[in-house]
């Protein structure tokens, strides 16, 4: 019955769920580019051990970005990340995944044409011989299925190509295949978009339970009401930084809300002072 | 314990009927149903009524000396074709394979001419010929060019090669005698027993190992094979380089088997039957679908052609013609027979 770590360390987490107060990934300044566009400039973000982060911002304010450097999909062009306290290069998916960091992708990161099984154990294809060996389908099939039965993910056939699956139950898969190995840190990037309210609690329940066993979690999420019920603090991402770093007990949906609008407010002022100009 | 439960039948609009508790796993296949669903099966029909007319036209089809003929078309597009099937599946394709095709037989005759024991030339040729693969899919990786386009210009460039260092004269190709002659090229099963050996590999390599199921990831979804880690520029380059190989090893025995090799010939005409295969075999232009047996058949279909047609007597002018047509005949039908089988798997 494992979903998550049984080897994390230290404590379960404080009954306000807070974490333990113990750092286990930080950032310093961390900065990106895409040609002209400046996705992140100097974000500094420290994620407690056991703990739940929310993340929010507008649409283009660099959250997924700033995952995908997390997860190693990206290289920052400037800054430093702390894992557990030692400052790491993440060279690939592959190496932060080494370290114990997944990643649910906003696209899913599934391949239509590849089966249940075969997604679920993508780019961790058990193998009879070394590394580009011959895959060991019979056990991946079997693993697979006993894990799914286990998290209570029901798809229809563990042999049906997944462009067959509905979007809520492809959802799923990918958030068990983050799950399976026993990771640190989970980052999820809107793994509740696009979902119906039943599936939706099917993630939600999974989320509780991941955290309940003391895996450090980043969620992306525009729900606000969903962030509430997850997560242990709140940050918000506004052009490229974060502008706002909170408790959740500590704030209110409104709170957030009233951020945002003014934020927006303040940009639409910016923009006519410029065309005043 | 996650408690909630996701629930498949009824709960998507226009969800099939739920199955019964025996279906879930293995369905049971009728053999009406296995015919339909396994996407070779709907070409092998194609391949077995172009055979029986063929067969009916011309009472020597199944003589032994034809089917040594046929299959002297057949294994040139069984090897590309595969090669083919590896990049195509990548949603790539490689329109230089009958152009190195073409040119390592050249790069054999240059290097034995110049010197070099006839085993280590064929060696270096082909390990030439995987340079240009090499450059082939870091040319359309590193720059995002189309490798359609960066293909197109490998095969026009190759042709250029061969008519400069030949001074577009025919020469006769050394490694023609003795044993080594006959068991590369000479021998009259001796192509097809090596095509059959590089096409069974592909399978392998495509369905049964890790790499195979990176290729299938790699054009299936790109970006989502780039996020779970695969090495998705790797993948592609190192397929470039396996049909490179897979189509220098295939021209040097026929140009063994022919016993001699011409520079006037065009690259194109020999890729593209290959590709014709992969796809009349069941593999999607489009990546992440593809099958080794598919394209073996295809090629089948295209060797039986070819030699059915010089049979029953189809003149020269007619013979093109004739084939276009077949083509589009058995695509169609390949293509009615798939949707029905779309229809039946739901």
């Amino acid at each position: 019955m494992t979903i998550t770590s049984e080897n994390v360390e230290g404590g379960p987490p404080s009954p306000e769920g807070g974490g333990t107060g113990d750092v286990i990934l930080r950032t310093e300044g961390i900065t990106k580019r895409f040609g002209a566009v400046v996705a992140l400039r100097g974000v500094d973000m420290y994620l407690n051990r056991g703990e739940v982060l929310g993340l929010v911002g507008d649409n283009g304010t660099g959250k997924s970005t700033f995952v995908k450097i997390l997860c190693g999909f990206h290289r920052p062009d400037s800054g430093r990340i702390f894992l557990e306290g030692e400052e790491v290069h993440f060279r690939s998916v592959t190496d932060a995944r080494a370290h114990g960091i997944e990643t649910v992708y906003q696209d899913l990161a599934l391949v239509p044409q590849l089966t249940v099984y075969q997604n679920l154990f993508l780019n961790r294809e058990l193998t009879f011989f070394g590394k580009v060996g011959w895959v060991s389908n019979r056990r991946m099939r079997k693993l697979a299925e006993e894990y799914l039965d286990d998290i209570k993910v029901d798809v229809p056939d563990i042999d049906a190509d997944v462009e067959m699956l509905s979007g809520g139950q492809r959802q799923a898969i990918a958030v068990a295949r983050a799950t399976r190995l026993n990771a640190k840190i989970l980052l999820l990037d809107e793994p509740l978009a696009a979902m119906g309210a039943k599936e939706s609690a099917l993630i939600i329940d999974l989320v509780k339970e991941l955290r309940n066993r003391g895996v450090s979690m980043i969620v992306i999420d525009h729900n606000y009401t969903h962030l509430f019920e997850l997560c242990d603090r709140v940050n918000v991402i506004q052009q490229g930084t974060i502008a706002y770093d909170q408790l959740v007990r500590e704030t209110s949906v409104e709170a957030l809300t009233e951020l945002m609008v003014s934020e927006y407010r303040r940009q639409v002022m910016a923009g006519q002072a410029e065309l005043a100009r | 314990m996650a408690q909630a439960t996701l629930a498949t039948e009824g709960e998507s609009p226009g969800a099939p009927a739920p199955p019964s508790g025996a279906e879930r796993g293995h369905a049971p296949l009728s053999l009406l149903r296995l015919l339909i669903q396994r996407r070779e099966m709907t070409v092998i029909v194609v391949t077995v009524l172009v055979i029986i007319y063929f067969s009916y036209r011309n009472s020597n089809f199944y003589s032994v000396a034809n089917i040594i003929t046929l299959v002297q078309y057949f294994a040139p597009i069984a090897v590309i074709g595969a090669g083919e099937t590896l990049v195509i599946v990548l949603a790539e394709i490689d329109l230089s394979a009958g152009a190195v095709y073409l040119t390592a037989p050249w790069f054999v005759y240059l290097l034995w001419s110049g010197g070099l024991p006839l085993g280590w030339a064929i060696a270096v040729a082909l390990a030439c010929c995987v340079v240009i693969g090499f450059l082939n899919g870091m040319i359309a990786v590193g720059l995002g060019v189309s490798s359609l386009i960066v293909t197109l210009a490998t095969n026009y460039a190759l042709f250029g090669l061969v008519l400069v260092v030949s001074n577009a004269t025919q020469v006769d190709m050394p490694g023609v005698t003795g044993h080594f002659g006959i068991v590369f090229g000479i021998g009259d099963w001796s192509t097809i027993l090596w095509a059959l050996g590089i096409v069974a590999v592909a399978w392998a390599l495509l369905k049964r190992t890790r790499f195979g199921v990176h290729i299938t990831a790699t054009g299936g979804n790109l970006l989502g094979a780039a996020e779970s880690g695969i090495p998705v520029r790797r993948v592609k380059v190192w397929c470039f380089m396996l049909i490179a190989f897979a189509s220098a090893f295939a021209g040097i025995l026929d140009a063994i088997r022919i016993e001699s090799i011409n520079p006037g010939n065009s690259g194109l005409d020999i890729v593209l039957p290959g590709i014709v295969a992969a796809v009349i075999g069941g593999t999607v232009l489009t990546g992440g679908r593809g099958t080794i047996v598919g394209t073996l058949i295809g090629a089948l279909f295209l060797g039986v052609l070819e030699d059915g047609f010089n049979m029953i007597g189809v003149s020269a002018n007619w013979f093109y013609l004739a084939e276009g047509v077949s083509i589009l005949v058995a695509m169609a039908v390949n293509t009615e027979l798939g949707k029905l089988a779309a229809r039946t798997k739901r």
